[in-house]
């Protein structure tokens, strides 16, 4: 039996990505940006609110997308670390984008084929928009990258910045992902003409157990005080 | 060229961009606004299969077409006051789209469940691909999108002044759908017969996805007005903010409207103002008792000779101090824009020197 607090760490993922997305409205560097950020915003929203669905039937307790998103602290989030961070610039926002559906294609591609039905069903959908979500971030990538100097400089430190959290990505039961990961993104970072960060020394971790960084009660303050300031109403 | 259609002082925003019509006012339960959006799509394709007979005179040609309600398409002459007034209102329109993103993209992080969330977070997409279709529009009378948006920062050109408001509370959110897309589509129907073609092709399309918008604003404040005391507060509070500035959206009253009449001449303007504005205030009675919130004004009242509601006039001096920049979030939304212009240039100078890039080690037909 698939475990409770397993999808819904997959749904926090894509739930507090999608908030992180959503901040780029009407803020993207060209108007055609502004319409691809609000869809992969869309889409991480839209397996959110499958995912959290199925964790609070798995669960049992009545808890339905919203109790579970809008009604819990900081501490009882399972998303990676990654996908917390605040964005400073749009290269931090594509590297986090390559790095994330980088993973998570392949994970939903595994997913898809396992014994759980209603999970199988979930990340056949998503593992689609993810392919979308990689092809969109490996061109920004290798644009940047491969760009002006100050692209260049900018999205080297987004990748030299974030690499320490993609250790976190797998940790447990999917470990033998990260070779799929790395072939793809080294690819990327190739074409890109950037280095590819060295691994070893620092490894955040701790988010799966709901220890987070400092940014992930700001955000989910802001995701969550009009609900929780209305206790019981319907929206 | 671009001098002639960056705006004057406060004349803009008269000319119905963001808001100007709806049909049937009389008749609620008859021709809906989507029948009315159909109906001129049928008449485009009608109008495009029709063949007018030559006329070597181009003046005269341009004059044939406009009066057998045909379209004028971006290779026939045209008259320099048509293409300017066509440009400037295009223009203004997209903008509007652009900037409109701001007040409702404010309320994305903090929507209150991932169903509405997800509901806004379309609905602001959709206007910036509304921007878009508007730019290109644009584009066919022979000015950039990059000279466009330069008139729009450097203040040279208008945006509607309904986004010069602060959301302030979520149900701000549900007021704008309702109000605010309500009175622009009122004001857009009719630009679906404009006598431009490619504007009418992209009202048509932005005319649907306004109709699902404004309905997702209805049922926004059908919900609030349903539910907690608090809540029920919280979207009377917002309909009484934003009704009086969204009756200004329709412009200046008739008697003072500067741009209207040769509008109307070239069939790109269809109804006057104060007309539109009479459709929206028609419409909004009857949805606001279905809602259960009230107009905030007291002198709303069926008039059984006119066959229309009275209503109070919104404030005119404050439209045209909005008009000029002194509204509550001028500074901010135009800096909010400036910001993001500035902020993504290295961006765009990174993606125009791997296209050059690209270009020379692969050289096209390669």
């Amino acid at each position: 039996m698939t475990d409770f607090e397993y999808v819904l760490g997959l749904g926090d993922d894509a739930l507090v990505a999608a908030q992180r997305l959503a901040q780029w409205a009407a803020r993207a560097p060209e108007m055609e940006e502004d319409i691809a950020l609000a869809n992969i915003a869309l889409d991480q929203l839209g397996t959110a609110r499958l995912l959290l669905t199925y964790a609070g039937e798995l669960e049992g307790a009545d808890r339905t997308e919203d109790d579970l998103a809008y009604l819990r602290d900081d501490r009882d989030f399972h998303n990676c670390l990654l996908v917390e961070l605040p964005e400073q610039d749009f290269a931090v926002t594509m590297a986090k984008l390559l790095f994330l559906s980088a993973y998570q294609k392949p994970l939903y591609d595994r997913l898809a084929d396992s014994g759980d039905e209603r999970l199988s069903a979930i990340a056949a959908k998503a593992r689609k928009e993810s392919a979308y979500h990689l092809d969109h971030a490996s061109l920004w990538t290798v644009r940047l990258g491969d760009g002006t100097d100050e692209s260049h400089r900018r999205m080297q430190d987004a990748v030299d910045r974030l690499w320490p959290y993609t250790h976190e990505l797998f940790e447990g039961e999917h470990a033998d992902l990260r070779a799929q990961w790395l072939a793809t993104v080294e690819a990327v970072l190739a074409d890109a003409t950037l280095t590819r960060p060295a691994d070893g020394g620092w490894t955040p971790g701790g988010g799966r157990q709901g220890l987070h960084t400092e940014h992930l009660s700001y955000l989910l303050a802001e995701m969550q005080v009009v609900h929780r300031a209305h206790p019981g109403a319907r929206w | 060229m671009l001098q002639d259609i960056a705006c004057g002082e406060a004349s803009c925003n008269t000319d119905g961009v963001y808001g100007n019509d709806f049909g049937a006012p009389d008749d609620p339960a008859g021709q809906s606004l989507l029948d009315q959006v159909e109906a001129a799509e049928r008449e485009l394709r009608s109008a495009a299969e029709r063949r007018l007979a030559g006329d070597d005179h181009l003046q005269g040609y341009f004059e044939a077409i406009i009066e057998a309600d045909q379209k004028v398409e971006p290779r026939d002459w045209m008259p320099d006051d048509y293409r300017r007034s066509l440009v400037r209102q295009i223009a203004q329109h997209a903008h509007s789209e652009i900037i409109g993103m701001q007040p409702e993209g404010n309320w994305i992080t903090r929507a209150p469940s991932l169903k509405r969330k997800a509901i806004l977070l379309a609905k602001v997409q959709d206007e910036a691909g509304h921007g878009l279709y508007l730019y290109a529009a644009a584009e066919t009378l022979g000015v950039s999108r990059d000279e466009l948006v330069e008139l729009l920062l450097s203040g040279r050109q208008k945006y509607s002044s309904i986004f010069n408001y602060p959301t302030l509370t979520w149900a701000d959110v549900g007021a704008i759908g309702w109000l605010v897309d309500g009175a622009a589509i009122v004001n857009q129907v009719p630009l679906c017969r404009c006598s431009y073609g490619p504007y009418a092709r992209a009202m048509i399309r932005i005319c649907k996805e306004e109709s699902f918008h404004q309905r997702q604003g209805f049922e926004i404040l059908h919900t609030l007005a349903h539910g907690t005391p608090a809540q029920r507060e919280m979207a009377q509070d917002a309909v009484n903010r934003w009704w009086y500035p969204s009756l200004a959206m329709f412009g200046p009253p008739d008697s003072d409207s500067t741009h209207s009449e040769r509008s109307m001449a070239w069939k790109i303007k269809r109804f006057s103002n104060d007309e539109l504005r009479q459709r929206f205030v028609d419409m909004c009675v009857q949805q606001a008792s279905v809602l259960t919130l009230s107009l905030p004004d007291p002198d709303l009242r069926w008039n059984a000779e006119r066959e229309h509601y009275d209503f109070t006039q919104p404030d005119f001096d404050e439209l045209m101090q909005v008009v000029k920049g002194n509204g509550p979030c001028n500074r901010q939304r135009i800096e909010h824009r400036r910001r993001a212009h500035s902020e993504g240039a290295w961006v765009r100078e990174a993606a125009a020197a791997y296209a050059a890039k690209r270009a020379v080690r692969e050289p096209a037909g390669v």
